[in-house]
């Protein structure tokens, strides 16, 4: 930011921007050079702000009513959705804003893995992103614990119970986590009080994850370096914001079907009896986006080995930009790391799937090898594609003639031919 | 364009999965046109004032509504008994209140702030009179069961003699839809068990509708209100989005790029 230079019109303008430089950062996000060829897989940031910025909102208004207490926390989300006028609207928008703020997380995931945007320079963006990543899975588990029904409760005690694992201090560790000896009143108002902060951490944490953006600037579909300004970028007002509008006005409409017509389709009947510390339920299942996780930790046999194994997986993801060779970010250009990475996103999708189904049998065994799996794409075979691999050359830059300015190979070689 | 459609139809196929996915392992149920289903599902207004009148008669008995008011049933959405009528019904129940002046609980007739007056005075009561078994609240049950209304209905209509060679215990019968066929609860319904008020022929199955219809209801409350407001903000979305989208298309044609 500090080679913009940026004079404010009016006088006022002036004064103001003299003692604090609020004009100069304004003209600079509206200013900020954006590579012209980012496709639709690059609007999900500005839908993850949304998510984040409707989470916080409804949050609030839901902390108003609801009554973080074991004996009334059940009856009082009963209360707003009865009684508080549209509770139940800002009820449903928040429950199923969770999940599509890990739908629009993991396709934001997806979409970096696929173009290397977690590649040099930009690994402090991805580190920050994992982060955030991480606290939203706190957040989101914590969560779901505050309605306190069967799910809740013994979601919470499934959870915290991982952390018994450690070895000598794991008893001690559970304890002081639930503020007792098992899940009860004072875990639940903590959990409230940290499901409340967290939001706040990663409002935060989005701010450095876009302010590192800016320093090098968005990666794009071709994934090579533009220079900026040229005739590779366009000014993010308004040429991006509308096309970013354009994709999350398609997104909520995906929202709204959820929140009015399928309200409870994503949640777990057994979430509306209220807890019962003595009754447990036939299956213990977490929501759908951390079924993967789950599936990775039922997956071990040992119980320390396999809290070890699903935190792994999770930040495995951290030390990426290392254990990926390779010094071409786009799979567009890298024939054999698009195979593989397909084949991990089928990975990711059958261990959800295993993650929700009982832990036996078949399950169990798909389970294992897809967990294997994991590890080997991120520990074997993306250090050793980056040094094996054969890729295909990258154009100059993004614009340039002979490709058409398009990313896709496909299209590119069929305007090179009509060219020839 | 085509991006966008490959976008939108991960996302539709992701949506339609995880409906798959949790709808996948339930059993067959019993299937009736409800009409509160889909995009204009409004509630039959005449099967939810039955629905409530088998429950008050027949349900109530044994299970609580402890998150609804008599002040619900006349409210818009629900049953629609007029305000003279929900007045009415409520006093027709013996509500405890107090402490009065000299500090003593006392019994008044029911008024429309009540809440739904309770079988019994606590979980214990309602186990030891049922033979250890409690009977749910009915506030959210067809929320809390997977298989919701279709369960409730079918469950209902599931009572038949037990297959040769399984042996139940007193006071436990078979249920062809019940988790694992055992059900504490005895068969609740049966051919003009009751007499309707509006002359509706009382069949096992026309209860079971009605009363279901009843609990939807009770637990969703403002159902009609969210597929009402559903259905415009979607509209609106799209009017918005097509808009949005030709402005973008004029925007971007000043740059020598694809949208």
């Amino acid at each position: 930011m500090s080679d913009h230079e940026y004079t404010p019109k009016s006088k006022a303008g002036r004064w103001f921007n003299d003692r604090l430089p609020l004009l100069t950062l304004a003209n600079h996000l509206t200013d900020y050079p954006t590579p012209k060829n980012l496709n639709y897989w690059w609007t999900f940031g500005g839908i993850l702000t949304f998510c984040l910025i409707t989470q916080i909102v409804t949050g609030l208004v839901l902390a108003m009513h609801y009554i973080a207490h074991a004996d009334m926390a059940f009856e009082s989300v009963e209360h707003i959705m009865r009684d508080v006028n549209y509770g139940w609207l800002i009820r449903y928008i928040h429950a199923n804003g969770a999940s599509m703020f890990f739908l629009a997380v993991y396709i934001h995931i997806f979409r970096s893995l696929f173009y290397g945007s977690y590649k040099s320079p930009r690994e402090i963006i991805w580190i920050i992103g994992i982060i955030i990543y991480l606290l939203m899975m706190a957040a989101a588990f914590m969560g779901y614990v505050l309605p306190w029904g069967q799910m809740s409760f013994w979601g919470a005690t499934v959870i915290t119970n991982l952390f018994s694992a450690i070895p000598f201090v794991g008893e001690g560790v559970v304890t002081w986590l639930w503020g007792g000896y098992s899940v009860d009143n004072p875990t639940l108002t903590r959990f409230f009080t940290l499901h409340y902060l967290i939001p706040f951490l990663i409002l935060g944490l989005v701010v450095l994850h876009i302010w590192a953006l800016h320093v090098p600037g968005n990666n794009n579909p071709v994934g090579i370096d533009v220079k900026k300004p040229s005739k590779d970028t366009v000014p993010f007002h308004p040429y991006i914001v509308i096309k970013d509008g354009f994709a999350l006005l398609m997104f909520m409409i995906v929202f709204a079907f959820f929140v009015f017509y399928a309200p409870n389709i994503l949640g777990h009947a057994d979430n509306y009896i209220e807890a019962n510390p003595l009754v447990t339920p036939a299956h213990i299942v977490p929501e759908w986006y951390l079924l993967p996780f789950y599936a990775i930790l039922r997956s071990v046999p040992d119980k320390l080995l396999g809290v070890v194994a699903m935190l792994s997986a999770i930040l495995i993801l951290a030390v990426l930009p290392w254990l990926d060779t390779s010094k071409i970010r786009s799979a567009v250009f890298r024939p054999l790391y698009k195979q593989f990475y397909w084949i991990l996103v089928a990975d990711v999708l059958i261990l959800g799937y295993v993650g929700a189904m009982p832990a036996e049998g078949l399950y169990l065994l798909i389970a294992r090898v897809a967990t294997a799996y994991y590890f080997l794409h991120f520990l074997v075979i993306l250090p050793v594609l980056g040094l094996k691999e054969r890729t295909i050359p990258l154009p100059l830059s993004i614009t340039e003639p002979v490709l058409g300015g398009s990313p896709n190979m496909a299209m590119a070689k069929k305007k090179e031919s009509k060219i020839e | 364009m085509k991006n966008i459609l490959k976008l939108f139809s991960v996302i539709i196929l992701f949506s339609v999965s995880s409906v798959n996915v949790i709808s996948a392992e339930k059993v067959e149920f019993l299937k009736t046109d409800w009409t509160f289903k889909g995009l204009f599902g409004k509630f039959d207004r005449a099967s939810l004032q039955r629905g409530y009148q088998v429950y008050t008669e027949v349900c109530a008995a044994c299970h609580s509504m402890k998150y609804l008011s008599y002040r619900n049933l006349s409210e818009k959405g629900g049953p629609e008994f007029s305000v003279a009528q929900a007045k009415a019904i409520a006093a027709s129940f013996e509500v405890t209140d107090g402490p009065n002046a000299d500090g003593e609980m006392f019994q008044r007739p029911g008024k429309l702030s009540d809440k739904f007056v309770m079988p019994y005075e606590n979980v214990k009561a309602a186990e030891a009179a049922n033979g250890g078994a409690y009977p749910p609240d009915m506030s959210v049950l067809v929320k809390a069961r997977g298989g919701g209304v279709d369960y409730i209905y079918s469950l209902l209509q599931g009572y038949e003699e037990a297959p040769n060679g399984m042996i139940l215990d007193d006071g436990v019968h078979y249920n062809k839809y019940m988790y694992g066929n055992k059900i504490k609860m005895s068969a609740p319904l049966s051919d003009g068990i009751i007499e309707y008020s509006d002359g509706t022929k009382a069949s096992v199955e026309q209860m079971s509708k009605d009363v279901t219809t009843f609990l939807m209801w009770a637990a969703e409350p403002s159902l009609e209100a969210r597929h009402q407001m559903g259905f415009k903000a979607i509209v609106y979305l799209i009017i918005l989005t097509v808009l949005v989208y030709f402005s973008m298309k004029r925007i971007w044609s000043r740059v020598k790029s694809e949208v």
